[in-house]
């Protein structure tokens, strides 16, 4: 039960101050830019913009600076600015086949058209610190080669295998328009359009987590990363008042197939089956961990066993939003001196009751 | 519906000179890819401002970022992004328009208002011309960054197997 507590402006207002003070730490030291925290912690600033289902590498730089790098408090902070806004509309589907390719790599195929580039990547590091780092100095120029000739036609490694057949088509766009979770609460099941909402906004540890336990035997898929993809990718939108698709300009998607072992059925020959993650940024754990999840909640419209948690949808879809999370986590901090005063008087009178269970055998014994 | 039979037309309305869409769309992105400052220039060439009427005053919302399902299925929504628009109108009557990602309220008006210059047939190459120096530094950038990626592509080296 909540009751309105008045009183502790003053504390509140002071404890606001001083958060800001301590946000600033030592004053010694030079205060970050946004544009600091843009470029350099660019990775950081991808995950605020895919969690907080926002794009605006600007907006998710400076809620980070206010959140003192606190992620879900800087989801937080551009969440509630998103619903200072009036939607537009919604876009073009992108056309991630045609992304231009930051990093694009394949566990499948070592020979793709378009071939394997490494992009910036920490894969193959040695993960030791470098201490190199942490004096100034001017950053190592990046090396150079002249682009081959098919770099920049890189069909997807399931376009490939689709000519072949060997792996189920997705499926087909009917026109109509995808479930938005941000204007109808989940209901389920969810359609596979709402969980992907669900998990590209989803926190990552969680999703992560779960795709893990898929590959640990909770609801195994046999999973090879067909590919994942990083790079910008074109968003266009048919306002009213123009009737044609403008151009709004490029942002970075990273895209992970999940391409999964055999599925056969009576009707349907043996083939592979997908799992698909899409996210902001450069944000490879996530897309994977996505399609991983992606593919395991699928198990029920494949005809496999359910039973993990991972191809629970309700569990998984109602748990990996990690703002709702932490809001019922931490609204425990909250006043509830009036729940548990209630508390104490019951506590109270059952442990009184509970002495006078007791003392009424010792008085029988000492009649007897 | 528009009415496509010239003759149902109102005398006093102009005819509509049909301007290429792809063409328009091109200036589009580009004055999308371009800086503020870059925007300012172009204009200041091409006569400077004149009066330019806001008919919608530049405003930041939101556009649903949609995916499709497997890359290439049935569409879902990814999330959302900030986008900015303007809606400007010139003496002559020309309207243009512009829809950016992001929220940069001053840069969507420049972008309209070199839209409406652009739909003017007599100004169309001049407008082209002055971002010009846009698509020369996209296009180099473009070019540096496939250099930079094209120098990490994997070449592949199959291992000699000793005695098969």
């Amino acid at each position: 039960m909540y009751v309105a507590v008045k009183g502790g402006e003053a504390a509140i207002a002071n404890a606001h101050r001083l958060l800001a003070e301590t946000r600033r730490g030592d004053a010694s030291v030079p205060e970050l830019s946004v544009a600091q925290i843009r470029e350099q912690m660019a990775l950081l600033v991808d995950r605020v913009m895919t969690e907080g289902s926002l794009h605006d590498p600007d907006l998710a730089a400076l809620a980070l600076k206010q959140a003192r790098g606190d992620l879900i408090e800087a989801v937080f902070l551009v969440r509630a600015y998103r619903t200072t806004l009036p939607r537009f509309g919604a876009s073009e589907p992108v056309e991630t086949g045609a992304m231009t390719l930051r990093r694009r790599i394949s566990a499948t195929y070592k020979d793709l058209p378009g071939g394997q580039v490494l992009g910036p990547t920490f894969d193959y590091t040695h993960r030791l610190v470098d201490f190199a780092l942490a004096a100034e100095g001017e950053a190592p120029v990046a090396s150079q080669a002249e682009p081959l000739a098919d770099a920049a036609h890189a069909p997807r490694v399931t376009d490939l295998l689709r000519q072949d057949g060997l792996i189920e088509p997705s499926a087909p766009d009917d026109g109509s328009a995808p479930g938005d979770l941000t204007r109808e609460p989940l209901d389920f099941p969810a359609d596979r359009a709402l969980r992907l909402q669900a998990l590209a906004r989803g926190d990552e540890g969680f999703v992560l987590a779960l795709g893990y336990s898929t590959q640990r035997g909770y609801g195994r898929t046999h999973p090879f990363v067909g590919e994942i993809r990083v790079g910008a990718v074109a968003v266009e939108f048919v306002p009213e008042e123009l009737g044609f698709a403008v151009p709004l300009g490029e942002i970075d998607l990273t895209e992970c197939q999940m391409v999964n072992q055999f599925h056969g059925s009576a009707e349907v020959p043996p083939q592979f089956t997908r799992g698909y993650g899409l996210a902001f940024g450069q944000s490879e754990r996530k897309a994977m961990a996505m399609a991983l999840v992606d593919r395991a909640l699928r198990a029920e419209e494949l005809g496999e066993p359910v039973g993990a948690p991972a191809q629970d949808q309700e569990f998984v879809l109602a748990h990996c939003d990690a703002l709702q999370a932490t809001g019922f986590v931490e609204h425990l901090k909250l006043p509830h001196y009036v729940d548990f005063q209630a508390e104490l008087e019951l506590v109270r009178r059952l442990r009184a009751e509970h002495a006078a269970r007791r003392a009424v055998p010792e008085m029988k014994e000492a009649a007897e | 519906m528009p009415d496509h039979n010239p003759a149902a037309r109102q005398p006093e309305a102009p005819v509509p000179e049909r301007p290429d869409p792809a063409a328009r769309r091109a200036v589009m992105a580009l004055c999308g890819e371009a800086r503020p400052e870059e925007l300012r220039r172009a204009l200041t060439q091409l006569g400077g401002t004149e009066t330019v009427e806001d008919l919608r005053p530049p405003e930041t919302g939101l556009v649903m970022t949609r995916g499709r399902i497997g890359g290439d299925g049935r569409p879902f929504n990814l999330g959302e992004a900030t986008v900015t628009r303007a809606a400007v109108r010139l003496p002559g009557g020309e309207t243009g328009f512009a829809y950016h990602l992001g929220r940069d309220r001053a840069k969507a008006r420049l972008a309209a208002t070199l839209d409406a210059l652009w739909q003017h047939p007599g100004r169309r190459a001049a407008v082209e011309a002055a971002l010009g120096p846009v698509a020369a530094r996209r296009a180099e950038e473009r070019a540096a960054q496939a250099r930079r990626i094209a120098a990490t592509r994997v070449n592949f080296f199959t291992m000699a197997r000793g005695d098969d």
